[in-house]
């Protein structure tokens, strides 16, 4: 039921950078060509300095994990054939401040369901992993 | 300055049924709601010239217009955010008519919700191009999904337990049960229930989630002169605002530097500078309860604890009619009185103004009413005349 996964549209041109990251095996984050803030989501507008040009910067891919759930039916057919799963946002290491929803897997191509949610803490160390689905390539983590 | 404080009030109200399955359209439940809300207040149709309502509204003013024979209308405008739209149109219509926008407004909310299929996250689509492409290929799909993750946040970050989930659920049942319009009142909910329940996205359970309901609900807003007049007891529009705090993303708000700081807080901050009224002196208050957690998170976006104290706050039967510090959701609320858009807490806070709640606090001269937390938002301070 893969193939019925919710995914991202990949020809957004302000975000697309970010999915060609993901694909090449990197996690990037979009900084202002101007200031060189930061930002999570990418948008096409600095909030800080307002310029409209950016650049995509390597992350170290290791972070911590801020807040998870353990989503159970009813929910989409591909999902409820997974459920009871985890889902996480991870707080960057080096940037706390930005942060990445994602799920907490074993491997790279393990499944969402894999790891007992009862072992799963805020404060986790994670680092990044990818997992293809179809053309889309989607940054998962693993226990760093 | 031009203030809107006072110069208009609520002077009806009308709504049709709660339940699932209504025979009837969604226009018909709308029109049913606003002749009601009319006829409560003694103003015929053709005078209404204002209308407000929710950008997810599915009966748009011209259909309801044509239908419940309104007048020639001179100011008609939406909200968006869903559930945070609530407070929104009433402050739409006050605003509209406070400046001579139009003479009568007509806010209303009208949703058959029940059905599993209208669900809004099951129609999601495969390829996503907005914000949702953050959250939603992760597998965080539905509404619940979204606040159990700030939930789980919240309970890490200040000790908030299931305990303190269940007392909101548990009162909230209990003032359902004085209240023969809610469709959840006959069924009385335990602490025991609340425990067994299944999870729906952990760390919340089914009763940490609103009801879905098919019902409508409108009301009608006009000059308090001409409110003096009229059959109800006013129900002032003394203080209104909307939210959006910088960086907001709404319901997915994990991206910003204080995710638990929401929306309410920039509602609340405003809302306070323009009312003759701090928080102490609110007596009874309707708080968006799509999700148990929203309530801590809202009693402390509008000032009634400290951060982090939203949680304790809701033990010994703090928000409970008739002797709680601050009796929240008086009517059952999103949780177990109906769910339709939150449009049901604002016609409670006015019947606590009128003092026809089948929960009435006593002396209830100032009523809050707010709208979805995690959303963009608004709220709403209605005031007895004096």
């Amino acid at each position: 039921m893969e193939s019925a996964w919710l995914l991202p549209d990949l020809d957004d041109p302000t975000t697309g950078g970010f999915w060609e990251a993901c694909a090449r095996g990197e996690l990037v984050v979009q900084a202002c060509g101007a200031c060189g803030a930061w930002r999570m989501p990418p948008r096409p507008m600095c909030p800080s300095c307002q310029s409209t040009t950016t650049t995509w910067v390597p992350t170290s891919g290791r972070g911590r994990i801020w807040s998870f759930i353990v989503p159970h039916p009813p929910l989409l057919p591909a999902f409820a054939e997974k459920a009871p799963y985890n889902a996480i946002v991870v707080e960057l290491e080096e940037d706390p401040s930005i942060r990445f929803a994602g799920n907490l897997v074993t491997h790279a191509d393990g499944e969402i369901d894999e790891i007992d949610p009862a072992t799963i803490a805020i404060g986790e160390p994670v680092r990044v992993v990818f997992h293809r689905i179809d053309d889309v390539v989607l940054p998962r983590w693993a226990r760093a | 300055m031009v203030s809107i404080k006072d110069r208009t009030a609520v002077v009806g109200i009308g709504q049709t049924a709660f339940g699932k399955g209504l025979p009837g359209s969604e226009l018909s439940l709308a029109c049913e709601a606003i002749a009601a809300a009319l006829a409560d207040a003694g103003i015929a149709p053709s005078e209404v010239d204002g209308l407000a309502s929710y950008t997810m509204e599915q009966n748009r003013e011209v259909e309801v217009a044509r239908n419940v024979g309104l007048g020639d209308i001179t100011f008609f405008s939406q909200v968006g955010f869903g559930g945070g739209a609530g407070c929104g149109v009433v402050g739409q219509a006050a605003m509209a008519v406070a400046t001579g926008q139009c003479r009568v407004a007509v806010a209303w909310r009208a949703r058959k919700r029940a059905a599993k299929a209208s669900r809004p996250w099951s129609q999601a689509s495969a390829r996503i191009a907005d914000s949702w492409q953050w959250t939603r290929p992760f597998g965080i799909i539905r509404p619940v999904d979204e606040i159990a993750m700030l939930a789980r946040r919240y309970m890490h970050e200040y000790g908030a337990t299931r305990d303190h989930l269940a007392n909101v659920a548990i009162a909230f049942r209990k003032h359902a049960a004085r209240n023969p319009a809610s469709t959840m009142g006959h069924k009385p909910l335990t602490r025991d229930d609340y425990m067994a329940a299944r999870w729906i996205s952990e760390p919340l359970c089914l009763f940490d989630n609103c009801l879905e309901t098919d019902g409508a609900l409108a009301i009608v807003i006009t000059s308090v002169e001409r409110a003096r007049d009229l059959r109800h007891p006013p129900a002032l529009v003394h203080a209104f605002a909307q939210g959006l705090p910088p960086q907001h993303q709404t319901m997915t708000n994990y991206f910003t530097d204080d995710p638990l700081r929401g929306p309410a807080w920039t509602a609340a901050k405003r809302m306070w500078e323009r009312a003759d009224v701090t928080p102490a002196d609110v007596k009874v208050a309707q708080l968006y309860d799509a999700f148990s957690p929203l309530i801590p998170l809202s009693l402390e976006g509008y000032g009634f604890c400290e951060r982090g104290e939203g949680a304790p706050f809701t033990d010994d039967g703090n928000i409970e009619w008739p002797n709680g510090r601050l009796p929240v959701n008086t009517s059952g609320g999103g949780m177990s009185e109906a769910y339709v858009h939150g449009f049901n807490l604002v016609l409670e806070g006015v019947r606590q103004i009128r003092g026809t709640s089948t929960s009435q606090v006593e002396g209830a001269d100032v009523s809050l009413v707010t709208s979805g937390e995690g959303v963009p938002t608004s709220a709403v301070l209605f005031t007895r005349d004096r």
